[in-house]
């Protein structure tokens, strides 16, 4: 029985809280790769040490209020106390502002495109539709146009970006609404049926990071993933060069053709110039 | 006083002093039916809203532990009703079916169970008992209230029917997105399914709309002499706020509704945007709308209804944590502000569920601060409640132990909620399982202890009978612990990134360790369910062998307990005359003989010792 109380008054929720590094750790690097990632958490764990101390203090209060009384004979006839009630209001309310405006800048960045990195380029746009991620670049050295261009280049699933800079792609959705979701970047942007949405983001490992769609779009919704393929920019620069040239390839060697085999020259000449 | 009810004075005719028995000796004795059934007594719609509700409750549970066991066990076969329920896959939960589960158990907890549990059990119950009226003042639109709400579980239930397949019932969340829920062919659960399931939510919102203008107008004209609006209790302020919320919230979703039924069966284009290639067409829709739409209408009503969900728990806590305390209730006056002020800024949150949606980012900060400053009121309500609690003679019996519950758990919410109102971290959270921790801390931690402890303070003067407190400290027990062994992992979850809505997350590299705690889970849901068979076992058997009560089992001030337990048609034996507030506990008038002093005590009978 008082065991059950000291648990309703709850100092006990206390020992779950640590568990949380171990799974999150668990979970893949602790650091998001996206230094607007990193930002985020850090908006996290100050959030995160101004409630966890709120938490046990008031958890604490609480226990204290009940045991406190224990064994009391007769209760403070008591109806309030303006000073306290003032205190509590300010000091809250400080925090509280404090919070929300600490927040506007990591905010603005990810979604006011005035406030996006310098030299931020559009990659490709990826389309959601019921589950999987349809992506279409521009042809290598070119820039990515609003409507497709007979020389885009299609892929499913798989989204290449060069790493070590921030890249930004137009999002949209061909039936349902979907949500592309980057956990490790700490990114989510929903893709909205009839909208063209930018998301900016960048990989400073190059690796490969996994692609969720997060918002319900139907039975499937739960293995509507992709992978994110982030490489050093010159690797990244081949790979997209190679990509080309297999998809133009019409199936005929390249020894014989002379036209696909004269393609990766041009397409490597400007290398840096897309935007 | 304002009594605009006529019946008040063909039952007491004259002031004629019989009682309770002699109130009604004019009336004919109504039948069976229209007294168990179509009764239009307020204490009787109340019961029978309490004990659908936990019908429901137990509905919804098992849609819960079915959810449950494909997060444990993936694609294993379902224990009990697998092999009924999916022959063809041998007993498996498909993934259609898994939408369906987490649509209807998010539909049936919210719609027919928190909701109609808070509202239509109590609030029908408590309002008049506690303002000293002898019934609503519509008492035949209070029992359509009732009866309106078993359409709606109709349309519900036979949404399956329609579909003619139990996995493709309605399967678009408890949220219901276009353009998802607008496209009769986008999904095995989206077609006729879909359209009960609106029929249904239309109606439940018609039910509780019945319910509010009942309400207001119960308490603004129905007062006993001498009940002004500072001298009601806390659970009537509450009760109020919730209905005015409810008036001005709902027809919102009501119209949403409607213009959802209108784009699939009329073929508007509310949500469905220019351009739109629908399956079996071939020419794209023109003129068209947008989905975002159905969010800001859904969440401008789907947002205050959180708070519906919640007000009335918080005030019928206040009321218990003084009873049971001895103590006047802390910052009476702030705690009906900070009510209010919750009220209000609900209004202007509701953008927080959309920060990923897409909407202006202008937008999203001032969500954001609207969104923050909530947290100020349900602060200041919290310290007044452990200033409540603080001090005072403390009776650690079944209702007290969920009231503190109902505030530490209160609190865990509260705070997980700052996480998700700050946007930038909201943007990481967005459909995690940290969202399902947060609404699970508040809805069933919160307001479902609120009402285990209203159930067992009030079953008194429900039934005339008390219910066991070894039982009710058991139960209240086992709850508790499982109940954190169920939902805090979740933020842990949340935090690895886990999203909400997978049929199957480990399918994803990033989330196959996240398996043996979700085992760990489902086990101790399994438990908490089967704790609820001893509220049930409590609850009938009490009912029918528990110690025979009295008036005023708890020695409390409310109107409600000088009604006979259980109080007649008509509730009093006289007009209840209110003298002063509702907290008057351990006063110094009475002290040292008794610690309560009844809102309808008249002065003169301590006026002597109190001179
Ligand atoms: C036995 C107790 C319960 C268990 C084990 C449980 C479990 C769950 C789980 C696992 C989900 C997530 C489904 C998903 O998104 O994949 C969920 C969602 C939800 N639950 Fe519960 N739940 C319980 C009780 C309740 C209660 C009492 C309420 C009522 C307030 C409630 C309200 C909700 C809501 C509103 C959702 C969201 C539904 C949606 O996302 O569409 N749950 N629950
Ligand atoms: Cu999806
Ligand atoms: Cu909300």
């Amino acid at each position: 029985m008082a065991a059950v109380a000291v648990l309703a008054a709850s100092p006990g929720l206390g020992w779950w809280f640590p568990q949380s590094y171990v799974d999150e750790a668990g979970a893949g690097s602790l650091e998001s790769v996206n230094p607007l990632g990193r930002e985020i958490d850090h908006l996290f764990y100050v959030i995160l040490v101004i409630c966890g101390v709120v938490f046990v203090l008031t958890q604490i209060g609480l226990a204290w209020a009940l045991f406190g009384a224990a064994g009391r004979s007769r209760a403070r006839y008591l109806h309030g106390n303006h000073v306290l009630e003032v205190v509590w209001t300010l000091i809250p309310a400080a925090a509280l502002f404090f919070i929300a405006f600490y927040q506007m800048g990591a905010w603005a960045k990810f979604r006011v495109e005035s406030y996006y990195p310098e030299g931020v380029t559009p990659v490709a746009e990826v389309t959601a539709r019921m589950y999987e991620w349809r992506i279409r670049y521009p042809a290598p050295g070119k820039p990515l146009m609003d409507t497709p261009q007979p020389d885009d280049l299609y892929a499913v699933n798989e989204l290449l970006i060069p790493a070590g800079q921030p890249v930004l792609i137009q999002l949209r959705s061909e039936d349902v609404q979907h949500s592309f979701s980057l956990p490790q970047f700490r990114i989510k942007q929903d893709a909205l049926p009839g909208q063209r949405i930018p998301v900016w983001f960048q990989a400073d490992v190059p690796g490969e990071y996994v692609l969720l769609c997060q918002e319900l779009c139907g039975w499937g919704h739960y293995k509507m993933g992709g992978v994110v393929k982030a490489a050093p920019p010159e690797e990244h620069a081949a790979a997209m060069a190679a990509f080309a040239a297999e998809r133009r390839s019409d199936g005929v060697t390249v020894e014989n053709d002379e036209v696909t085999a004269a393609l990766p020259d041009t397409d490597s000449t400007e290398p840096g110039e897309r935007n | 006083m304002a009594t605009l009810s006529p019946p008040a004075t063909d039952a007491f005719p004259g002031g004629d002093p019989h009682g309770a028995s002699g109130a009604h000796a004019g009336h004919k004795r109504p039948g069976f039916l229209r007294r168990y059934v179509f009764s239009t007594d307020h204490k009787v719609i109340g019961m029978q809203f309490l004990l659908t509700t936990l019908l429901m409750l137990f509905v919804g549970g098992a849609f819960a532990l079915a959810i449950r066991w494909q997060l444990a066990y993936p694609w294993e076969p379902l224990p009990i009703l697998g092999n009924a329920l999916f022959p063809t896959t041998g007993g498996r939960i498909t993934p259609e079916f898994y939408t369906m589960l987490f649509t209807m158990h998010g539909t049936v907890m919210v719609f027919l169970v928190i909701i109609p549990i808070l509202a239509g059990a109590f609030g029908n119950f408590l309002i008049p008992l506690q303002i000293g009226a002898e019934d609503m003042a519509f008492p035949k639109l209070n029992m359509a209230s009732y009866w309106i709400y078993w359409p709606a579980v109709f349309c519900f239930g036979y949404s399956y029917y329609a579909a003619g397949n139990f996995a493709a019932g309605p399967s678009s969340g408890w949220t219901a997105y276009p353009l998802l829920s607008a496209l009769p062919d986008a999904n095995p659960g989206t077609g006729p399914a879909q359209s009960w399931w609106l029929y249904g939510l239309t109606l439940v919102g018609v039910s509780s709309m019945m319910g509010s203008v009942n309400y207001l107008t119960t308490i603004i004209n129905m007062r006993a002499p001498g009940m002004t609006l500072f001298r009601m209790p806390m659970s009537i302020w509450g009760m109020f706020i919730t209905a005015i919320l409810q008036a001005f919230a709902l027809p919102v979703l009501t119209a949403a509704s409607l213009m959802l039924i209108a784009d699939r069966e009329l073929g508007t284009c509310f949500f469905i945007p220019t351009g739109q290639l629908l399956p079996g067409e071939d020419a794209a829709t023109i003129g068209g709308g947008q989905p975002l739409l159905w969010q800001h209408l859904f969440w401008f009503y789907s947002h205050p209804a959180v708070y519906i969900m919640l007000l009335p728990a918080m005030g019928m806590v206040s009321d218990m944590l003084a009873c049971h305390c001895r103590k006047p209730l802390f910052g009476y006056k702030p705690m009906i502000y900070s009510m209010t002020a919750i009220a209000g800024l609900g209004f202007v949150v509701w953008g927080h569920h959309m920060f990923t949606s897409g909407m202006n980012p202008a937008l999203g900060m001032t969500f954001m601060v609207s969104t923050v400053l909530i947290a100020l009121p349900s602060g200041i309500k919290v310290f007044n409640w452990i200033g409540t609690i603080w001090g005072g003679k403390v009776r650690f019996n079944t209702v007290l132990l969920n009231c503190a519950a109902f505030v530490s758990m209160f609190i865990t919410g509260g705070l997980s909620g700052i996480f998700m109102a700050a946007v930038p971290v909201d943007v990481y959270f967005h459909d995690t399982y940290f969202i399902v921790a947060h609404f699970h801390y508040i809805l069933f931690g919160a307001t479902l202890f609120g009402v285990f402890a209203a159930i067992h303070h009030w079953f008194p003067k429900m039934t005339g009978r008390s219910m066991s407190e070894g039982l009710g400290q058991l139960h209240f027990g086992i709850t508790f612990l499982a109940f954190h062994g169920v939902f805090f992992p979740m933020h842990m979850l949340g935090m690895a990134g886990m999203p909400r809505r997978y049929a199957d997350p480990y399918v994803h590299p990033p989330f196959e360790n996240l398996l043996a705690l979700n085992e760990f889970m489902t086990w101790c849901a399994i438990v908490m369910g089967a704790a609820q068979l001893l509220l049930v076992a409590n609850f009938f058997g009490s009912w029918a062998f528990g110690k025979k009560a009295g008036r005023n089992p708890w020695l409390a001030n409310g109107l409600e307990w000088s009604a006979p337990s259980p109080p007649p048609h008509g509730n009093f034996d006289l007009p209840p005359v209110c003298y002063r507030g509702p907290y008057e506990y351990s006063s110094p008038v009475v002290m040292p003989d008794r610690d309560y002093l009844p809102q309808d005590e008249p002065p003169e009978m301590h006026a002597v010792r109190g001179a």
